[in-house]
């Protein structure tokens, strides 16, 4: 009853914000700490990540991946299961993009590879995760273990694979060989510059507006399908679900199945995007960092582009920081982001009560 | 805790308290004596609770003050209102179930962190408190292996234990049988000779009349009248809290019950540690009657609910229905229940009923989402459903009338409003209903059970389930009595009073002829 009177701003907009901010003045002791000045650190962190073309694409291109693995945990956790395996679908969907390149570059053009290695993105997240939800629908094993578990194995599976069966011949270097262009996707500098439209050069491909698309798929999906009713039912109330005749497994297999698929697209804007080769831990943790920028999206798709957004910055401004003061080490960059991640994450209700009661009280005056 | 001069036990003055644009309790007075048995009477949503969750420290009221013994006290937290005396037994029970009666008791007040001093110290003031009250209980029996009557016994031991001298019953013969309830207030009277003050929320009248000394009544929020009860009567209290005339009976013609819809044969389910809840249960639906679950809750209604539903397989036995013949071989879900034409109105409408995170046109459509009229090829016709809400929520009389607030911010009453609308609209043959006035107001009530009746009256079969035994008899044409998981009788309503019934509740109508005792 007493969230009727809060603005919708106050929880959508101004408790992240307060949020961000208590995790920047705790990064700005920490900086503060090592001797340097917070300010001028902050001046880099927002010019490399928002100051210039660049540093716009690379953010950009980071938040494609945080994007889709961020869209990955929010459909599970609608359905009230929390996919902690978002870095080893990816790893897998990555796999799934790599076999369709390597099998077809030298034979079939671009429009062919594309839908196919999005495809392959899909059906190997969305399998990877498929078993996790078989043995949580139908066996009872936590999904919070068995996920967890999958990534440890995705990793092994993908070093076994690499090392012995996609490695280039004759090289060191783990990873398959480099893709012929036609399996690559383009990127959006490319794309622009006919247009006469200049953002300089940057990582930043194609994928990320699939990402984009895909925001509103799973919008559509979520509230306005009757599968995605289904799932949210699910989700707030399993009771409920029984009650409705709801087949709580087959939605439990479905959702975590699309939740990998969605992870899976991260191999899209890495391999076929960026590296446009199969190579071993690309996924850089983007799976776990989905989980953070899921929850601080409050679980829904515009949510999930703003912090994924952030996080980009966070990521590309951080790099950009270490490199312009060298006493701030990436690992310091990691501390700011685990603030971030902390206060937003981990800590969002600690402001929340007290500023509604606040609004309430004064709505009420 | 001593007494001084001051009269009152405890006192309100001007409490206000607004939960966004509900004025839960406006300038609430109130003066209770010490040592005398205090009822709260209203309808749901009158602001009872609240008032209670203020005085116990759940919430801090917006305006007025609280004074224990003539001493203002701040209450901010209910360790707070433990601290002045203030003791609460709720209607939910707030136990640790698979702990023993003195661990419950001493819960939040252990003594150190090793338990076995607390616990010593625990056993002998618990045997006085049992004597000085005559409140007799097995200390070390473990909770949920008592029946409900005693286990409300552990919440008063638990309070008393505190040092409670004000003790607050809320709702608190909800789930008895009416001779525990007569026994409950036996020990509130012992309570009161012992000095303890008891402040009685309840919306049954009848207990009002035989344990209190004085009443106060409660509408939208607000104290509208203080009577000792002895001057006083159940008609005056019953029009001062809904503020009209109501009828406290149901106005129904004769059942002219005709085909069997619905016939269940032999059905048992064991539950999952293989204790067998439901036991043999045969039970025939026919058009046109209503028929009346009685029993004290927990004695299989809402399994026998559950399993006739489809929301839980059965373990052995039949139900013929539609043609159709269900086993525990050939099972059919909620939704496959549904296209049997049978609707189902949930025991629990927040765990079940309803979505309570959804929005009221959402909640509107569960179960029922599959239909072809809410839904396109992919997206689902969100313009229908909200239009469809609307002409129902201006048919039922749901208010607010909003179809997008969520379902949690509606009252009780307008809740059930919207759960009962949705199945009884898709005009089903069959109405299972658990609980249909559970925490409805007297105003919804009378209107829901005038639904029922008209629904019997177009030829429908409507099982009903209630602990309520008002309502089972005022409704009911037949009225069957569960105990333990079995059907123990069944018997014309015309030939059911409440003195049958509860001995039947109680499995304790025919103790010659029953073997066994459970």
């Amino acid at each position: 009853m007493s969230q009727a009177k809060v603005p919708a701003w106050v929880n959508i907009a101004l408790i992240p914000f307060l949020n961000i901010m208590l995790a920047f003045i705790v990064s700005g002791l920490v900086i503060l700490a090592i001797g340097e000045n917070p300010l001028e650190a902050a001046g880099y962190l927002i010019y490399g990540a928002f100051g210039y073309d660049e540093g716009v694409g690379y953010t950009l291109y980071y938040a494609t991946n945080l994007i889709f693995t961020g869209l990955a945990v929010s459909v599970a956790f609608k359905g009230g299961l929390f996919n902690i395996g978002g870095e080893g679908q990816a790893y897998i969907g990555g796999l799934g993009v790599g076999l369709v390149c390597l099998a077809f570059d030298q034979t079939m053009p671009f429009y062919i590879i594309a839908p196919l290695a999005i495809i392959g993105a899909a059906a190997f997240g969305a399998g990877w995760a498929y078993i996790p939800a078989y043995l949580q629908a139908r066996r009872g094993s936590h999904i919070v273990i068995t996920t967890i578990m999958f990534n440890f194995i995705a990793s092994s599976l993908m070093v076994y694979l690499i090392v012995n069966w996609l490695k280039e011949d004759g090289r060191m270097a783990a990873n398959s060989r480099t893709f012929e262009e036609s399996a690559w996707m383009p990127y959006l500098h490319e794309m622009l510059s006919p247009l006469g439209i200049d953002i300089g050069t940057s990582p930043l491909n194609f994928a990320f507006i699939l990402a984009l698309i895909f925001c509103v798929l799973v919008w559509g999906l979520l509230w306005h399908t009757r599968w995605g009713y289904q799932l949210r039912t699910l989700g707030t109330s399993p009771s409920a679900a029984q009650y409705a005749g709801i087949d709580t497994a087959k939605v439990t297999i479905w959702a975590m199945m699309i939740s990998g698929g969605l992870a899976g697209f991260v191999g899209i804007n890495e391999i076929m995007g960026v590296n446009h080769s199969l190579l071993l831990n690309f996924t850089a943790g983007y799976g776990f960092a989905g989980i953070a920028v899921s929850l601080m999206g409050r679980n829904h798709p515009i949510g999930i582009i703003m912090a994924a957004v952030l996080f980009g910055a966070l990521y590309q401004g951080g790099s950009e920081l270490a490199f312009e003061i060298p006493t701030i080490t990436p690992e310091i960059v990691v501390v700011i982001q685990g603030l971030v991640i902390l206060f937003s994450g981990a800590l969002e209700h600690m402001f929340k009560d007290r500023i509604e009661g606040f609004f309430i009280r004064r709505a009420v005056a | 805790m001593t007494n001084k001069t001051t009269p009152y036990a405890i006192e309100l003055r001007d409490i206000s308290k607004r939960f966004g644009a509900v004025q839960a309790n406006k300038d609430i007075c109130l003066q209770v004596p010490a040592g005398s048995i205090h009822g709260i009477i209203g309808e749901n949503g009158a602001g009872k609770s609240t008032l209670m969750s203020i005085i116990y420290g759940f919430y801090e009221a917006d305006a007025g003050f609280i004074e224990v013994d003539g001493q203002r006290v701040g209450i901010h937290s209910s360790q707070d209102a433990i601290n002045a005396g203030i003791g609460m037994v709720h209607q939910h029970f707030m136990l640790v179930e698979n702990f023993t009666v003195l661990e419950n008791v001493i819960l939040g007040a252990e003594g150190g962190a090793l338990l076995k001093g607390g616990i010593d110290a625990a056993r002998v003031e618990l045997q006085r408190l049992a004597e000085e009250y005559s409140l007799d209980i097995d200390v070390d029996a473990i909770v949920e292996e008592l029946p409900v009557g005693l286990q409300q016994r552990v919440e008063i031991l638990k309070a008393l234990y505190r040092g409670a001298r004000i003790l607050i019953l809320d709702e608190p013969t909800g789930v008895l049988t009416p001779q525990e309830a007569d026994h409950l207030f036996r020990i509130l009277k012992a309570l009161k000779e012992q000095g303890v003050t008891v402040l009685l929320i309840t919306h049954k009248l009848r207990e009002i009349m035989a344990s209190t000394d004085n009443v106060s009544v409660m509408r939208q929020g607000q104290m509208v009248a203080h009577r000792e009860t002895v001057n006083t009567n159940k008609e005056e209290l019953a029009e001062l809290m809904v503020g009209k005339k109501v009828r406290l009976t149901v106005n129904k013609d004769d059942a002219t019950p005709s085909d069997v819809l619905l016939s269940a044969k032999a059905l048992s389910q064991f539950d999952e540690q293989g204790v067998k809840r439901l036991k043999d249960v045969n039970l025939e639906l026919r058009a046109g009657e209503i028929v009346g679950i009685a029993g004290v809750s927990g004695n299989g209604q809402s399994e026998l609910l559950n399993v006739l539903s489809g929301i839980e397989s059965m373990s052995e036995g039949e139900i013929h229905i539609a043609g159709e013949v269900i086993t525990a071989q050939n099972p059919k879900n909620a939704a496959q229940m549904r296209d049997l034409k049978m609707a189902h109105v949930p025991e629990d409408r927040h765990k079940m009923g309803l979505v309570t995170g959804f929005e009221a046109y959402e909640a509107a459509v569960l179960g029922y989402h599959n239909s072809e009229t809410y839904n396109g090829k992919v997206i689902m016709h969100r313009k229908v459903m909200i239009d469809e809400c609307k002409e129902r929520m201006a048919a039922w009389d749901v208010r607010p009338p909003n179809p997008h607030l969520k379902t949690a911010n509606f009252s009780g009453g307008n809740q059930q409003k919207i759960v009962i609308a949705r199945e009884v609209e898709q005009n089903p043959d069959i109405l299972l209903i658990g609980q249909p006035t559970r925490g409805v107001d007297i105003g919804a009530i009378e209107n829901i059970h005038e639904q029922i009746v008209k629904l019997r009256d177009a030829g429908k079969a409507i099982l009903l389930v209630s602990v309520e035994l008002d309502e089972i008899m005022a409704l009911s044409d037949r009225i069957i009595v569960m105990f333990d998981g079995a059907v123990v009788g069944e018997l014309d309503a015309k030939d059911a009073d409440e003195r049958t019934l509860g001995l039947m509740m109680a499995n304790a109508y025919n103790e010659e002829q029953e073997g066994e005792s459970a």
